[in-house]
């Protein structure tokens, strides 16, 4: 009765995705942590539209005969550098995302058109390939993610503070313009691979959910990125795993153990707020007394 | 508040014009420590540029500016910052403490774990302005009082000579302008930091205020609150008749051309300072 799953040689199949696994966990990891700033920053519109540029890169390479991760990694970068430099102000960004991201897309679907090859490729770019990663695309998306991960550990504080403070973070001499741009690179580099992962039409699962489910559980500047990282990878493993035995390509397991976990935190966000988070009495009075005399 | 201490801020002909519009020139100021310096003037004047100046952030288009004796330099630990309340996003993963651990460090490359040191102090601080209780709540949960207070906290981390407060009562009831007025006052007191308080409204800090530092036309007048607002001072300075009235200890200005036909010291409507739940729309129900 049951052709959609069946797990019967599921120890074997586990074998032979050995490599996709390695490649979720990774890309949960890095967009669980890079998730929270798009959070912090408001840039979830940034990561759609990198997603569709990353999709054509994906798609010429596909046609040119060349790496494919290559190319996705090629139009993610060029979308980032043009948002980053463009578009520093949340306005500005917006547009210029608005105007490349149906660009990007219609040059993708064009590319897709001339390709003569694997429908299936095709379809990948869109929703997802991940099952057939094979050890040269695992390399790469290995090196990308070391890359990723290593730039946002040195600029995790002064990013922080520039996302949740821009202005006093201004006053103190931060460098907004350059940690703009380095973050978005590096926000460039993990939609790539998620592109490859998941597909560029759900990449937010990945990017944008975890951390806005962990963000309803925790104000904890520590708390808050181990969770979204721990969502992003129950979501891209727990994906695969679910995926495996039954025809139903993975995205779907992605995106729904993804809104899954984020409904369950906005459940336990709105118990805790009715509780009440932090002890506070009456705001207290200042014990010197009020009026100081003129001098 | 003696002038034999070395000033924290130091201003020699300090001029400050974009293009052809001047905002002020010919500015000569010495701040002494534990002075409390208010900037007023209408919209535009240059009071928030004269921060800038300070923080580094605008270079003068002639004189100089000292800042504890050092050029301004941007990033500088003698300065700290207490900008207009804003209400930040219900969701920001930052606690209270956490807003003010990044006064101290924010600055610093990398990720690592704080020093015991700088928590000893990011709790003082908090501790300092009566914030101790609700140092681990979620900054977005506080109210805009309470955000003020965790505010002067995170300004004050850093033990800094000057203290810049731009319009930093803005959207506060009058309890908690008072609360917070009044813990500037205390640090500027006990730890002889200099306050730069830039406001369009000075009833809330008149009996604090040392001296009046009033910007207008591209002109400024500085001296006592006794001194610069008067109808005299002031009708000069406009270039236009101008009343400053004293009602039950209040001064309030009429006739300033930028708000005609009422006077012109006026605040906005106090804001009810509750705390906002998660989600709410920052705003709404006000």
């Amino acid at each position: 009765m049951n052709d959609l799953f069946s797990y019967a040689d599921y120890g074997e199949l586990l074998g032979l995705v050995h490599n996709s696994l390695i490649a979720a966990a990774l890309l949960g990891v890095v967009g669980g942590l890079v998730g929270v700033f798009v959070q912090m920053r408001d840039m979830q519109f940034a990561v759609h539209g990198i997603s569709e540029l990353s999709f054509a890169g994906a798609a010429a390479a596909l046609l040119l005969g060349i790496n494919v991760s290559l190319g996705s990694v090629l139009g993610s970068l060029l979308a980032g550098g043009l948002i980053g430099l463009l578009g520093v102000r949340a306005r500005d960004r917006n547009s210029v995302i608005g105007v490349l991201m149906p660009f990007g897309l219609g040059l993708g679907v064009l590319f897709l058109a001339l390709y003569k090859g694997r429908a299936a490729n095709k379809f990948g770019l869109l929703t997802g390939q991940i099952v057939s990663v094979d050890t040269v695309q695992l390399g790469w998306l290995v090196s990308v993610s070391v890359v990723v991960l290593v730039g946002m550990a040195v600029i995790w504080r002064p990013l922080t503070f520039v996302s949740a403070d821009p202005d006093v973070a201004s006053a103190r001499g931060l460098p907004m313009g350059l940690l703009s741009v380095a973050f978005t690179l590096l926000l460039a580099l993990a939609v790539s691979l998620a592109v490859q992962v998941v597909g560029a039409l759900l990449v937010l699962s990945l990017l944008v959910t975890p951390a806005a489910a962990a963000f309803r559980v925790t104000a904890s500047p520590v708390l808050a990125p181990l969770l979204s990282a721990g969502f992003a990878l129950v979501a891209a493993v727990g994906g695969i795993l679910l995926a495996l035995g039954g025809s139903i390509p993975i995205s779907p397991f992605v995106t729904t153990i993804s809104f899954l976990i984020y409904l369950v935190c906005r459940g336990l966000s709105s118990h805790r707020v009715r509780a009440g988070w932090g002890r506070r009495g009456p705001v207290a009075a200042v014990d010197d007394g009020p009026a100081l005399a003129l001098r | 508040m003696s002038g034999s201490a070395a000033p924290v801020l130091a201003a020699r002909g300090a001029a400050l014009a974009f293009g052809d519009r001047v905002l002020w020139s010919g500015l000569d100021l010495d701040l002494a420590p534990g002075e409390f310096l208010a900037v007023l003037g209408p919209n535009g004047a240059g009071k928030s540029t004269l921060l800038k100046a300070v923080l580094g952030q605008q270079p003068l288009s002639a004189g100089d500016l000292l800042v504890d004796g050092r050029p301004p330099g941007r990033g500088s630990r003698s300065v700290g910052y207490v900008p207009q309340q804003k209400s930040m996003d219900a969701a920001t993963p930052l606690r209270a403490r956490d807003l003010v651990g990044l006064g101290l460090d924010g600055h610093r490359w990398g990720m690592g774990r704080r020093s015991a040191a700088d928590r000893r102090r990011i709790d003082e601080a908090l501790h300092a302005v009566g914030a101790a209780d609700y140092a681990d709540a979620p900054i977005g949960l506080l109210s805009g009082g309470e955000q003020q207070r965790v505010r002067i906290a995170q300004a004050l981390a850093t033990d800094p000579r000057v203290l810049l407060c731009d319009e930093p009562l803005l959207s506060l009831d009058l309890r908690h302008q008072r609360a917070v007025s009044e813990m500037i006052d205390r640090r500027r007191r006990e730890h002889g930091t200099g306050v730069v308080f830039v406001t369009h409204e000075i009833n809330p800090v008149l009996d604090l205020v040392d001296r009046v530092l009033y910007i207008a036309n591209g002109q400024h007048r500085l001296g006592t609150p006794a001194e610069v607002m008067t109808s005299e001072t002031l009708s000069a300075l406009y270039g236009t008749p101008v009343d400053v009235v004293t009602v039950h200890g209040r001064i309030v200005v009429v006739g300033t051309p930028d708000h005609a036909g009422g006077p012109c010291e006026h605040h906005e409507q106090p804001v009810d300072d509750v705390r906002r739940p998660v989600g709410s729309v920052a705003g709404a129900g006000r």
